[in-house]
């Protein structure tokens, strides 16, 4: 019997696919979640728009809120790491998370490094803006990618910027002769057994889902359309009017995502979504995408 | 005929199910709505979360076309969370099962992911060459009931496999490993009228 297998902690975000994980701060909205049929959840001490607005250092979650929202709902649940915070992935480990999001959302313990995954029985999902990025963070050992957007905007415009450069690069090494490929390996800073594969495959070796700036059905649909394999939806559903009906109508739209009849019956009166802030309008020093490497 | 297999595709791995399938040359067609249903001939319900599957199943019309194909004797395999679906009893499950098949189950019956495994089993009918069983957050059988086969039970005697007619159901992932046999079990399986 083996545990802790490349297979296994792929095989994991493989089941999520086709679905939505929802960020959720209390047990209640939790059940919201499994009830409007989230395939996880990530729990959080504050969304990621409450995050941007508190500033300050953003660090793990008090396991009080992690334990209390696993005790609830029988669906995965996942919790954030600080990127390069090993303690806060053990921690989270021995507390029994089901996937460990090493994220940008918080504030970063370490510029240089990340950390080192395959240290770990439980799988991670880390973000990504590019194939680059996506394989350096694959190499390091994460079972699972997701674009960055920016997270707690609910403006969509950097996760489509994202998905659609990870998925230019892919079609474009696809493309390569086989010679060419070490000096995309050196242009994109990624391994190259890794950018083989891709070339080989077509694909990434894990999961990529959508995150960073959700908040809508349309908004769903349109990353699954662009190649996502699911989304995250952070502040989408408990910043809006109606979390139970937003967060049904993204389970839904996520599954029929080529359907526009059923899109359009789904976008119907879900009261005010999240007032949302304009990506473009970020100073620097706001923009999370631009943290880890 | 040329067989049609449908793969439930409103949630989790059916792209692996459905690549299986074409690898195997079977046409294999993704089911979202009932009116998909029309154009096939067995279902796979793969797997998934199954509080999600349930969920998607209710709100666009499915279980009852889905019971009823079953009721016709058109075979049905669940793997993992579409074993949840299809059984009769889940008592943790927030919404009613399909009842395809007289079991009980239990999910996440190993605990959480960081006690997922992998491990070589014997299943009933694939010979005496062993099946790369993959678990996740995996369900078990913990009773079958009237006429249910059991076809594979772990070391401990824990049940993992079981068929009755032409409803199948496995608490591995088959589709997740490059081992077609289970697969080719199930296309074994032809329409018998109940």
């Amino acid at each position: 019997m083996e545990q802790g297998t490349s297979t296994l902690k792929t095989g994991l975000a493989q089941m999520l696919k086709g679905g939505v994980i929802m960020d959720v701060v209390t047990p209640d909205q939790a059940l919201i979640a499994q009830d409007a049929g989230a395939t996880a959840v990530m729990a959080l001490e504050r969304v990621p728009a409450d995050i941007r607005a508190a500033g300050g250092v953003a660090r793990m979650a008090d396991p009080t809120i992690i334990e209390s929202i696993m005790k609830v709902v029988s669906i995965p649940v996942m919790a954030k790491c600080r990127i390069g915070h090993f303690v806060e992935a053990q921690i989270l480990e021995s507390l029994g998370v089901d996937y460990i999001d090493e994220s940008e959302v918080l504030t970063p313990a370490d510029e240089s490094h990340h950390v080192w995954k395959h240290d770990f029985k439980v799988p991670f999902v880390c973000g990504c803006r590019d194939l680059g990025e996506a394989l350096r963070r694959i190499s390091e050992g994460a079972s699972m990618i997701r674009t960055k957007g920016e997270a707690g905007t609910g403006d969509i415009v950097e996760a489509v910027r994202h998905m659609r450069t990870v998925q230019d690069d892919i079609r474009r090494i696809k493309n390569m002769v086989p010679d060419e490929l070490p000096a995309v390996a050196k242009e994109l800073g990624a391994p190259l057994d890794l950018i083989q594969y891709v070339h080989d495959e077509g694909n990434l070796p894990v999961v990529n889902f959508a995150a960073g700036g959700v908040a809508t059905p349309a908004d769903a649909a349109l990353m699954m359309q662009l190649g996502a394999d699911g989304v995250f939806v952070g502040s989408g559903i408990f910043k809006g009017e109606d979390p139970p009906t937003i967060a049904k109508a993204v389970v839904e739209a996520t599954t029929h995502y080529e359907d526009p009849e059923i899109l359009a019956r789904v976008s119907k009166n879900l009261g005010a979504p999240m007032s949302g802030v304009a990506a473009r309008s970020l100073s620097a020093e706001e923009v999370l995408a631009k943290r880890g490497w | 005929m040329t067989r049609r297999i449908g793969v439930l595709a409103v949630q989790g791995d059916f792209l692996e199910h459905l690549n299986m399938l074409t690898a195997l040359n079977v046409k294999a067609l993704p089911v979202r709505l009932p009116r998909d249903l029309i154009d096939v001939d067995s279902l796979i319900i793969p797997g998934g979360e199954s509080t999600t599957i349930t969920r998607l199943m209710e709100t666009f019309g499915l279980v009852e076309p889905i019971k009823n194909f079953a009721r016709q004797g058109n075979p049905v395999w669940g793997t993992c969370a579409g074993m949840i679906v299809a059984a009769k009893n889940v008592p943790d499950l927030d919404r009613k099962p399909l009842g395809l098949i007289d079991i009980n189950v239990q999910r996440n019956a190993f605990g959480r992911q960081i006690d997922s495994f992998q491990t070589d089993i014997m299943i009933t009918g694939l010979k005496n060459k062993p099946f790369p069983a993959i678990f996740i957050r995996a369900p078990i059988i913990q009773k079958v009931n009237s006429n249910v086969t059991i076809l594979s039970q772990l070391d401990d005697g824990t049940i993992i496999a079981a068929q009755h007619n032409n409803v199948l159901v496995t608490a591995f992932h088959p589709e997740l490993t490059t081992d077609t046999r289970v697969h080719e079990l199930f296309l074994g399986l032809v329409n018998v009228e109940r």
